[in-house]
């Protein structure tokens, strides 16, 4: 498959890199630790010339292996949609998460190669493990003895630590997340754009762990040498201070080279990361129209409406939202009409499939409205029945979308415990290992039913399957009062609502720039029919999320967010979700004008037009 | 190429230019009005309004710390140090070393007194190549903005809503007032970051977001368009602050409403902001040493970003890469976009000519490309040109400060410095007609004269004025007046809100059952 293909290519090409740069990385290393700015013609010509030893080549071949490793974790663990730990204590569940501790055990060895590597290439007082010492008990027979090495041990041991800190970084920040940028960019612009930022955080971050290493050093530090020790029959050097003492750690030279050492360890791994994010998210051209027959799988409107991984269907709205924007001649392509039939079928498959992204969303947005209201109620007032059998009403008449005779009845029933999780966390807390025995047994519910979903055939009835969830609604104020409500943070529960919103977002853009360009470009009228159906969808959603960021949870202004190499944009999607609503519909609406006084809407939309006409949203 | 002497002579001193009617500038009284101005229709709403420095209050307190409200109280210097680490940064410590009277060792207060004097000395250095870095940020917002006397004039920047009749002033009170023609309540904005307002932009395709240029920020004002509130409260307003990128001089929306960029002179990367989730990317290009004025094409395609220093650059917004394009004498003061974004008006500093700078037809297939044509042709001369008239001779012509085009690409507006060392020289308005296809054409129109003793401050076409072009200029004494242009543009007018809502509704709903949109078969 070529899509895949070019996925794979993309991977390939960002580890090539990361490991071409390893090079310069370790050439800034030696230069860096052997500095002597007395003699600085001196220092320059050593570090010329250790780099062409043969132990810093061998170091280079072992740390492209770092890499590589590094590398596949980050293409295994990477995810377009944030998961959001619901709790602290589903966070610790993370932690303890075997997949986890695989990464995490992983990464520690991995930092312990890389702190071999920067003590062989210190060299000095760094670079063996055993050192032969003389046994100063009797001053005649000098007799000869491997000793350990502390020095070396101290920096093996800060790169494990290391190297689990980034594992556990990677899990809290959601290292994972493949942000899409704001703007689009060649790829070098971008890396070097980052890189000094990358850097600095390295630094700043390395001085940290330093500081960490130090302080678990001095309290338990005595056992893995004592345990080296015994196991290599090495003997401590009695001359020396042992390092885990005061005296011990505050040799300069000591935290000096481990500082070097976390910078080289992170700047290689965030380089790594950096470049394989870059990547990824870069744009990829999907032609609209195919060429070849045998190529129509690769066709955009073909992708957009099959099931194809998570990021390519990204890829693929991203590509829709930049052709909207820039390509006059692909537009051309999606308003174009099948050549036997003079069917529009480009466009009707990419605004179906946009129109069911964002009525999705309702849905979802609907429910969690539903939820918060209902929890509130039943916390408040358990016994105000007349509350509930209203809201039941309001509820059947919400799900009549469905009809409820088509339902098999096992769905039916195992939904119900569902409904009591809000439907937030339903993908962040699966496969946690503290979440509740009941969670668990919807988890296996749904998979027995996956195969059910899998043996239809048709894209069109397996995208009403998240739709299915708001049947059961009916009933659900008595399972509420039966299960406790989840132990959510609220703005981790919104979060996880909005976490792909970036889906919905590029649809919006992509929607509306197409319905304002076909003011002009479509010349067969495509448009016209789809656009009642896509102005009540948007108008829908656009009263849902106001809605939204009316509920009392919903802050109404993204946080604060400091300068930092990490991405948190996945915590202010909604709000971005919020504008790009707004101005698509007031895309069209300044596109068209009075025009849109002939379409046909419900009063109430007609209403909400008209304010919109008025730019008084 | 068009000259000055082509022009006809300005009005009659005590006259004022009220509007352009079948191709010629009436002036007169400022209080009789020509027959198409007392007609009806949008034009009878627009507010003219004077804001005379007088009734703006003064700063009621200089400094924004509350350091001077308390007794001064001699801490320890370490503390001292520490405090002075947080609020300045090394330089801050280094000083309060070197300044320390007591106990401090002898060689620390050289050590820090020789690390401070290098530190001067590489900013002096710094200075030295980009002059503008010595000046205090009010200096700069002064020498850079485009208001003509930006210090001393009582309105410091004006925009028009792209779409609606609303506009907004910013006073030198750092206050900024918001007109509508269809409401009478005028918000006042204030806020406490809100300081030395270099210039405004409205947010498109938005009912009512206003991005503020500030000394130290961005603020976006989230302002409710229904809301019959007078003073919205500071919460309401966004604030986008970036290390080092201060004070902002100029701002820019795209037109598609998506981003906002922002320059200042003192940074050399420019940034893009996505205003509702506050994330920002930098724009990095060394070089030039700051970004003093934006100008985004109405098309989107590219934007202008002029330097403190004798280059340009055209950035193309798909891949955003740049093309950079040195100036022989000064800095780009400044320029403006005909309206499918293929044609860039420019001035410098120091030549009183417009340059005229075309660009390849844009397509989005030529990726990362910006196609610039190889040079700049000089497309009008306003060296000084001297008037014969029945009440003596006048000089007008010299450096052009401000230039705007016309939503429909007619008219162009240029606001021409006089010599400073000739007094009888004065700053005037000169108007041009343009055609932009099939090829590019510039014609004199007419100068704009203002009441007696009124120098021109700022001005701005109205984004979608109906019967030709309408021309908001803001005076030195404060008074705002509006200038139409009537004629018939060759281009299919831009959409804006009928004036009356409710005839809309209901001629709209016996519409859909005279004229359906598409045939039912």
């Amino acid at each position: 498959h070529k899509g895949r293909l070019s996925w794979c290519w993309r991977v390939a090409t960002s580890v090539a890199w990361s490991i071409l740069l390893l090079p310069l990385c370790t050439a800034a290393f030696i230069s860096i630790s052997n500095i002597d700015l007395f003699h600085p013609i001196q220092w320059i010509s050593n570090s010329f010339n250790d780099f062409y030893t043969s132990y810093v080549i061998f170091c280079i071949l072992l740390m492209s292996v770092v890499i590589l490793i590094i590398s596949i974790f980050n293409v295994e663990f990477y995810a377009v949609v944030p998961s959001i730990p619901c709790s602290r204590l589903a966070l610790l569940g993370k932690i303890i998460h075997p997949r986890q501790v695989i990464h995490s055990v992983v990464h520690a060895i991995m930092g312990m190669m890389v702190a071999w590597c920067a003590a062989v290439m210190t060299k000095g007082k760094f670079q063996f493990l055993a050192l032969s010492c003389t046994a100063s008990e009797s001053l005649g027979d000098a007799v000869q003895h491997m000793c350990l090495n502390e020095y070396h041990l101290f920096l093996l041991l800060s790169g494990a630590f290391m190297g689990y800190s980034y594992s556990l970084l990677y899990l809290v920040n959601n290292m994972n997340y493949l942000p899409f940028p704001i703007i689009q960019q060649y790829k070098y612009l971008r890396f070097r754009r980052s890189l000094p930022l990358l850097v600095k955080r390295s630094c700043v971050e390395s001085l940290y762990l330093v500081r960490n290493v130090c302080i678990a050093y001095y309290f338990f530090g005595y056992i893995p040498r004592a345990w080296i020790n015994t196991t290599m029959d090495l003997q401590t050097d009695s001359k020396l201070h042992p390092l885990d003492t005061l005296t011990g750690l505050l040799d300069l030279s000591l935290l000096y080279h481990t500082w070097l050492c976390g910078i080289f360890l992170l700047v290689t791994w965030h380089i790594a990361w950096l470049l394989f994010k870059i990547y990824a998210t870069e744009a990829h051209h999907f032609p609209i129209q195919p060429t070849f027959a045998e190529e129509t799988d690769q066709c955009l409107p073909k992708i957009l409406n099959s099931n194809p991984p998570l990021i390519i269907k990204f890829l693929a709205l991203q590509d829709l939202m930049l052709l909207s924007q820039y390509s006059p001649v692909r537009r051309q392509e999606v308003f174009s009409l099948s050549q036997p039939g003079g069917h529009p079928h480009n466009w009707t498959a990419i605004s179906k499939e946009c129109l069911n992204l964002l009525s999705d969303l309702t849905q979802k947005l609907i429910m969690q409205q539903e939820a918060a209201a209902t929890n509130g109620r039943v916390k408040h007032s358990s016994s105000s029945k007349a509350a509930v059998t209203e809201e039941m009403a309001f509820q059947t008449q919400r799900s009549n979308v469905v009809s409820r005779a088509h339902m098999p009845s096992l769905v039916k029933s195992s939904l119900l415990p569902l409904k009591a999780l809000s439907a937030s966390d339903l993908g962040s807390s699966f496969g946690s290992p503290f979440s509740s025995p009941g969670l668990n047994r919807v988890a296996g519910i749904v998979d027995l039913n996956s195969p059910w979903h899998g043996s239809v055939q048709s894209p069109h009835v397996m995208r009403r399957g998240p739709k299915l969830w708001t049947l059961s609604s009916g009933g659900r104020s008595s399972v509420s009062v039966l299960s406790p409500p989840p132990l959510c943070h609220p703005e981790a529960s919104i979060q996880a609502v909005f976490s792909d919103a970036q889906m919905h977002i590029w649809a919006l853009e992509g929607l509306s720039r197409l319905v304002a360009a076909s003011f002009t470009e479509d010349r067969f009228g495509v448009v016209q029919t789809t656009l009642p159906a896509i102005l009540n969808t948007l108008l829908t959603l656009q009263e849902v999320v106001d809605k939204h960021f009316k509920l009392p949870h919903a802050s109404s202004k993204p946080p604060r967010i400091s300068g930092s190499l990490m991405d948190t944009s996945y915590k202010t999607l909604r709000f971005a979700l919020r504008a790009s609503l707004k101005t698509a519909i007031y895309r069209i609406t300044t596109t068209f004008g009075e025009h849109l006084n002939a379409v046909q809407v419900s009063a109430e939309h007609k209403k909400r037009l008209q304010q919109f006409l008025e730019f008084k949203e | 190429m068009c000259s000055l002497a082509l022009f006809p002579p300005p009005p009659p001193p005590g006259d004022v230019t009220l509007c352009e009617s079948n191709n010629v500038l009436l002036a007169g009284r400022p209080h009789e009005l020509p027959p198409p101005l007392g007609s009806p229709g949008q034009l009878a709403d627009l507010p003219v309004l004077t804001i005379p420095k007088e009734t703006l209050k003064a700063h009621s307190r200089l400094e924004h710390s509350t350091k001077p409200a308390f007794i001064h109280h001699q801490e320890t210097l370490w503390k001292r140090c520490l405090n002075a680490w947080r609020d300045v940064g090394v330089c801050g410590v280094l000083n309060e070393i070197a300044n320390a009277e007591e106990e401090v060792l002898q060689w620390i207060k050289t050590g820090s007194r020789c690390a401070l004097g290098l530190c001067h000395w590489v900013s002096s250095l710094h200075g030295s190549l980009f002059p503008h870095l010595s000046l205090c940020s009010e200096d700069m917002i002064a020498e850079f903005s485009q208001a003509v006397d930006w210090a001393s004039c009582s309105i410091r920047a004006f925009a028009w809503h792209p779409h609606t009749s609303k506009f907004a002033v910013a006073l030198s009170d750092d206050s900024i007032r918001v007109y509508n023609t269809n409401s009478a309540t005028v918000p006042i904005l204030k806020h406490r970051l809100q300081r030395n307002v270099a210039s405004m932009a409205w947010k498109p395709l938005c009912a009512s977001i206003l991005a503020v240029a500030c000394q130290s920020c961005v603020l976006v004002w989230h302002l409710d368009p229904t809301s019959l509130s007078t003073r919205p409260s500071s919460g309401c307003a966004q604030v986008l602050a970036y290390p080092g990128h201060s004070p902002v001089t100029s701002l820019a929306w795209a037109p598609s409403g998506e981003m906002l960029l922002s320059a200042s002179p003192v940074d050399t990367a420019m940034l893009v902001w996505d205003v509702s989730t506050e994330n920002c990317v930098q724009l990095q290009w060394f070089g030039g040493g700051g970004v003093t004025y934006l100008a985004w094409s109405p098309d989107g395609s590219k934007v202008l970003a002029a330097t403190p220093s004798a280059v340009f650059r055209v950035w193309e917004t798909q891949m955003w890469t740049c093309e950079r394009w040195p100036t022989i004498k000064g800095r780009c003061q400044t320029g403006c976009w005909s309206p499918d974004g293929s044609r860039l008006l420019f001035t410098v500093l120091g030549e009183s000519v417009i340059y005229s700078l075309s660009f390849s037809e844009y397509s989005g297939e030529t990726q990362g490309q910006v196609g610039g044509s190889k040079t700049a042709s000089i497309v009008a001369d306003l060296s000084e040109t001297t008037f014969e008239t029945l009440y003596g001779e006048e000089r007008i012509g010299g450096e052009v400060h401000s230039m705007v085009w016309d939503p429909s690409g007619e008219r162009l507006a240029v606001v021409i410095r006089g010599n400073p060392e000739t007094p009888e020289s004065r700053t005037i308005i000169a108007v041009f007609r343009t055609r932009n296809s099939p090829v590019f054409e510039l014609l004199p129109c007419g100068f704009l004269q203002g009441e007696l003793g009124t120098q021109p401050q700022l001005i701005a076409f109205h984004p979608c004025f109906k019967k030709g072009a309408l021309l908001t200029v803001c005076w030195s004494t404060g008074k705002i007046s509006h200038i139409p242009f009537f004629f018939v543009s060759a281009q299919f007018p831009c959409f804006s809100p009928s004036p009356s809502p409710g005839m809309a509704l209901s001629s709209s709903s016996t519409s859909v059952r005279e004229q359906p949109l598409f045939s039912e078969l």
